[in-house]
């Protein structure tokens, strides 16, 4: 281990767009994204299964991209759009994605679910997955520990389906 | 996370300076592996350099052939261009072998190369480990080491090397373009990850003081002839146990050049050119690729839970260079 000495605690001010509201806030440099959003913000629809990157619970869209919300920090965003579960519903009308995993029963617990959501919207938007075999493997990012993973793989792939007509 | 100081540097020159002249500071670029052993108190930097800002996300032609990809191009950007799955596609289908989609959005180029062990030992402060501690012991040495390495450890160190682009970048015979105090430097893939020898605590031969600008791949890519063959504990979002980075060049069915790399195997991505020789002028088939398996583990040492690894590896290796050369298996 290495030697340490506690050093002041530097506050620094950023601007975010979460859910399509500005947020100027001071955060202590070391706030995840993750706790920022649930312990600050009250937005406690994200999850924090591991906070170590490998369950996906936490996962949220960083200017359009899926990313793991509990491997960075607030401070390194200075200027970005955040979307998370709470931000995905229009007009009072859920996310078709998300209207779809209530009509095809995709979750147990429902606690990766919003991950799993926002994971699967990142994914029709980057385009890559075709096919069932790439549905999951580009969606393995995202655990259930409840094993609805047979529901999920047909709401995304059905999502994808919709999304391309 | 223990407390520290953060600053988002806008040069690099400003980064190389900060990280000579702040003490225990470290460069801070998706954050995936610093962050995560930042939380352990396995790594407790005084000072973060954010180097996000930093012009370094470009994937672009080089005179002569080859491809620079920047340092803060992100491992999906990477995978996914044109010009990396047209000409690179070894490199591509590994990088898409490792984490998850949500991780390779955040993950740099940079920073998986110098992304640190998965030894469980070094993950966990309650145990002894050399490459945390310097001269506190290696727990993994007599604990449950499956994991572990086979090639080239020390009695100091048996950790892997996780990375599976590393692995591809080995293969494809790359140089890590640097920049230090004295200037740029570039060092070739096969020198750049080290063996753990008495001091594990070093993961490269990057320089403390020295900021990776990119990587720089060679003209020829292997676009024909490759493979990325990554064995786990299960089919996806998990560490390889063993991986083979395959490229040939072929006339027909006779090598004519072959570049191969082993991951999971050791410190660093594992080469053994004098291997690669043995296929020059031979005819891909089964028996030659066999010699050169036995080539490449020759001086495995394997560890009380491990040793299903050196069979393992040979079989890759050979299972790899079939499916690189459209042999059926
Ligand atoms: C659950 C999980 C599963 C994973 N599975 C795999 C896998 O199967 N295969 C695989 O290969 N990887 C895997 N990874 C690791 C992942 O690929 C790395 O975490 C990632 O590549 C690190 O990149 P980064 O930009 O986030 O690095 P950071 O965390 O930002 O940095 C890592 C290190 O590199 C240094 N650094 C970063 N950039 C530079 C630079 N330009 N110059 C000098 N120093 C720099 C930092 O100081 C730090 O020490 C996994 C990670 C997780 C969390
Ligand atoms: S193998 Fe290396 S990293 Fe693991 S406990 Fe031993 S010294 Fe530490
Ligand atoms: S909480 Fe972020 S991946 Fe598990
Ligand atoms: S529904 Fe329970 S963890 Fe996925």
């Amino acid at each position: 281990m290495e030697k340490n000495t506690p050093s002041p605690i530097q506050k620094e001010s950023i601007m975010l767009t979460i859910n399509g509201t500005v947020h100027r806030l001071e955060v202590e440099v070391w706030t995840t994204l993750l706790d920022l959003l649930r312990e600050r913000l009250k937005l406690t629809g994200t999850k924090k299964g591991c906070d170590q990157g490998q369950c996906g619970a936490c996962t949220v869209l960083l200017d359009g991209q899926r990313i793991n919300s509990c491997l960075t920090l607030a401070v390194m965003h200075d200027g970005s759009e955040i979307t998370t579960i709470e931000g995905l519903a229009q007009n009072g009308k859920l996310n078709p994605v998300q209207q779809a995993f209530i009509d095809r029963d995709a979750f147990q617990c429902g606690y990766c679910t919003p991950g799993q959501i926002c994971s699967a919207i990142g994914l029709i938007q980057e385009g890559k997955a075709k096919t069932k075999a790439e549905v999951r493997e580009l969606m393995s990012g995202n655990l259930c520990r409840c094993g609805a993973y047979t529901h999920i793989t047909e709401v995304v792939l059905e999502a994808l389906e919709r999304s391309r007509t | 996370m223990k407390p520290f100081s953060y600053q988002k540097v806008m040069g690099i020159t400003e980064a190389v300076s900060d990280l000579k002249e702040k003490n225990q500071s470290y460069i801070i670029a998706g954050g995936t592996n610093l962050l995560d052993l930042m939380k352990v108190h396995v790594m407790q930097p005084q000072h973060l350099i954010d180097i996000n800002g930093l012009k370094l996300h470009d994937i672009s032609e080089r005179d002569g052939g080859g491809l620079h990809l920047g340092a803060l191009a992100s491992n999906a950007q990477t995978a996914y261009h044109p010009l990396v799955e047209g000409r690179y596609p070894l490199l591509s289908q590994a990088i898409l072998a490792g984490a998850s989609a949500q991780l390779r959005n955040k993950a740099t180029n940079g920073g998986n190369l110098l992304q640190r062990t998965r030894c469980s030992y070094f993950y966990d402060n309650s145990t002894s480990c050399n490459k945390r501690e310097p001269e506190s012991g290696c727990a993994a040495l007599h604990g449950y080491n499956r994991d572990h390495a086979i090639l080239g450890h020390s009695e100091h160190c048996i950790a892997t090397h996780p990375s599976d682009m590393a692995v591809a970048l080995a293969a494809l015979e790359a140089r890590v373009v640097a920049t230090g105090p004295d200037g740029a430097r570039s060092i070739p893939m096969a020198d750049f990850h080290r063996l753990p020898s008495n001091n594990p605590q070093v993961d490269s031969n990057l320089e403390a003081e020295e900021l990776i600008t990119g990587i720089q791949l060679p003209p020829e890519g292997f676009a024909e002839h490759y493979a990325y063959l990554k064995v786990r504990d299960r089919a996806s979002y998990s560490f390889a146990l063993v991986s083979v980075a395959v490229g040939l060049r072929m006339e027909g069915n006779t090598i004519l050049k072959a570049r191969v790399a082993l991951g999971g195997v050791a410190h660093k991505p594992w080469r053994v050119p004098g291997a690669e020789e043995l296929l020059e002028g031979k005819e891909a088939d089964r028996e030659n690729f066999k010699v050169l398996s036995e080539a490449y583990l020759t001086g495995s040492e394997a560890f009380k839970h491990n040793k299903f690894k050196i069979k393992l590896a040979k079989q890759t290796l050979v299972r790899a260079l079939m499916q690189a050369s459209n042999l059926k298996l």
